[in-house]
């Protein structure tokens, strides 16, 4: 996707609850333009690393740098302005459910830019037609069905028209066909809207639709123990941990165990 | 079919046979594995258990945990199993459980801790849990000055919709339980009174009693019950479901859209409870000094006029002021100190009532003491 610099970089982090080491030296970079993949069996740590990324959790050691920007060492207004242009879809979707889908998307509109209140229902029903669900700007996320809940979530992860997308598990409780409508929409908004994308997954058909970099987590080493496109992944490396999963356990003569 | 029996056999000095009979079954005692381990003991030349299932019947788990016994205690020996002589079903099983090696770090280390390791863990943890309060009473605290100045982000409709819910749709259960409190009070105190005929003084006992004290108290209770707890469930299910981080890295404070509003509605409408409170349990003892002493009601409503100083009422307005900012914020606490899942919610929600309660009479005896003091 165009130019290749660095945006987002991973410096040596360790992810710890307490005494308990999640993953330790961790170390990748993210492009501008990626569809970035973090992978790795249940439980391992993916969607904990999102929240390092995204700021809700602070790194037991190691560093987080968007741009030249040093996340968790910035101050507060820095990290603010960044977040600004970040949107984030959680897995289930945690729509504010005192809200209605409209309200839902217009508050990070009210929250980061002094649009008029015309202005901001139109953006609201453009981000709502964009995941197709216009006209349901009066109803509440518990009216709604769970795969609708996920796209109006991403509705307002893309209210501000971000330049980073984090998804945590966007495919997970959805049917496939579901999942390969929401990876359209990915892909789509990627080369729209330019953005990067970073998206915490297992689902194998969507890491090789989509994904054009990733890290795969392995959390009996508690490390990263390979990265780069998921698809060279699969073709060029070695580790059989990698192999096992990106195969779904069939393993084949050149990984064999 | 009879029931599950094994017995050894010696082939050789090298070979221990273990002959499989009978129908396993779970609920059925399985046989036990010491005389395996004694022949293990006693003819240290064994060198493989093998198994004969030819007289087996039906089987099921239990015959997989007692090959699992009888490999453990081989292992300790150092002798080989052979499961060819097994049913190929139970081989399956066997591979099936052994496919994974056990996870050693897996199982959780339950401490067991002496007893005053765990005092002190105690300890530490109730000196750590009233750092959080008093850090969120400090934040709730900069939010509401916030506020004040005008800079405050919550919406206006929220603190409508808590205003009624703490308010208008408190009032029947505030009306009928300080109604009792009302009758109550003057029931047991009249029976005393008419002891030296002085009856009519209940209206004292009633009106300065319900204004003074009780009013705001049954009604930090109630509403400690009814809104705390309601306010914990819904920030600890927020919390569940990943919105408190939604907000938060929006940048927009939970304290101010979340905790600001609820502690705010409550906190302004206690007063008004509890002034109806009062009311109706004013209406309560009269209800039982008319009723059941004939004291007519113009006395009755003369006499609480007397009794009642107007120190009294605001002693009582304060009360329920305090009583709804630590009921509010009891909620508001616990529900954002929420686990992630469902059970966390019941817990943050009792714990809310709990923690609102004992606020209160801690508050009321602070109340009193200073009152009693200063003489008012």
């Amino acid at each position: 996707m165009g130019n290749r610099e660095p945006y987002i970089s991973v410096v040596d982090l360790t992810m710890a609850y307490g005494d308990f080491v999640v993953m330790r030296n961790l170390d990748f970079t993210i492009n501008r333009g990626d569809i970035f993949i973090i992978m790795g069996g249940s439980g391992c740590g993916k969607s904990t690393l999102l929240r390092h990324m995204i700021g809700l959790k602070p790194p037991a050691r190691g560093d987080i740098l968007y741009g030249d920007l040093n996340f968790w060492k910035a101050d507060p207004t820095e990290r603010q302005q960044l977040m600004r242009n970040v949107g984030i879809l959680y897995q289930s979707g945690a729509l504010w459910s005192s809200m209605t889908l409209g309200e839902n998307v217009s508050l990070p509109l009210q929250q980061y830019t002094k649009l008029r209140k015309d202005k901001i229902r139109e953006q609201v029903s453009l981000k709502l037609a964009l995941v197709g669900l216009s006209g349901f700007e009066d109803f509440y996320p518990s009216e709604i069905s769970g795969g609708m809940r996920k796209r109006a979530g991403l509705a307002r992860a893309m209210a501000l028209d971000p330049e980073i997308l984090f998804f945590d598990e966007p495919s997970a409780g959805l049917d496939p066909v579901s999942a390969k409508r929401l990876d359209d929409l990915i892909l789509q908004l990627r080369d729209s809207l330019d953005a990067t994308v970073v998206i915490v997954t297992h689902e194998l058909a969507s890491i090789f639709a989509i994904g054009s970099n990733s890290v795969f987590l392995d959390p009996e080493s508690r490390t990263m123990i390979a990265s780069g496109d998921p698809k060279k992944l699969l073709a060029e490396d070695h580790d059989p941990r990698v192999q096992t999963f990106l195969r779904r356990g069939e393993t084949n003569g050149q990984t064999g165990k | 079919m009879s029931d599950a029996a094994v017995h050894m056999s010696l082939t050789g000095e090298e070979i221990l046979t273990v002959h499989l009979k009978g129908k396993w079954q779970m609920e059925t005692d399985a046989p036990s594995t010491e005389t395996m381990g004694e022949q293990l003991e006693q003819h240290p030349s064994i060198k493989r258990v093998a198994f004969d299932a030819t007289a087996l019947g039906s089987w099921d788990s239990s015959l997989l945990i007692f090959f699992f016994e009888i490999s453990k205690l081989s292992a300790k020996k150092n002798v080989e199993v052979e499961k060819e002589g097994l049913p190929a079903g139970i081989r399956q099983l066997i591979d099936l459980a052994t496919a994974v090696p056990k996870k050693e770090d897996a199982r959780k280390s339950v401490s067991r801790a002496g007893f005053f390791a765990r005092v002190g863990l105690d300890v530490t943890d109730f000196v750590k849990s009233a750092g959080d309060l008093v850090t969120f009473i400090g934040a709730a605290f900069e939010a509401f000055v916030r506020m004040v100045m005008g800079r405050a982000r919550f919406r206006a409709s929220d603190l409508g919709l808590f205003l009624q819910e703490a308010g208008a749709q408190a009032v029947p259960i505030v009306s009928l339980i300080s109604f009792l409190i009302g009758l109550i009070l003057a029931f047991v105190g009249i029976l005393q009174l008419a002891m030296f005929g002085a009856e009519v003084y209940v209206a004292d006992l009633v009106g300065i009693a319900m204004v003074r004290e009780m009013g705001a108290i049954m009604t930090g209770i109630i509403m400690a019950g009814r809104t705390g707890a309601a306010y914990a469930a819904q920030l600890g299910t927020m919390q569940v479901n990943e919105e408190i981080d939604a907000l938060e890295t929006l940048a927009v404070p939970p304290m101010e859209f979340l905790v600001l509003p609820r502690v705010v509605a409550l906190t302004l409408m206690m007063p008004f409870l509890v002034l109806y409170a009062d009311l109706m349990g004013i209406l309560g003892g009269a209800l039982v000094a008319v009723g059941m002493y004939d004291i007519n009601i113009i006395v009755y409503l003369n006499r609480t006029k007397a009794a009642i100083g107007l120190n009294d009422l605001f002693i009582g307005l304060f009360m329920s002021l305090v009583f709804g900012i630590l009921v509010a914020l009891s909620g508001c606490l616990r529900g954002m100190q929420c686990g992630r899942s469902a059970s966390a919610v019941g817990d943050a929600a009792t714990s809310a009532v709990v923690t609102g309660i004992v606020a209160i009479i801690i508050a009321t005896a602070v109340i009193t003491v200073v009152c009693s003091i200063l003489g008012i």
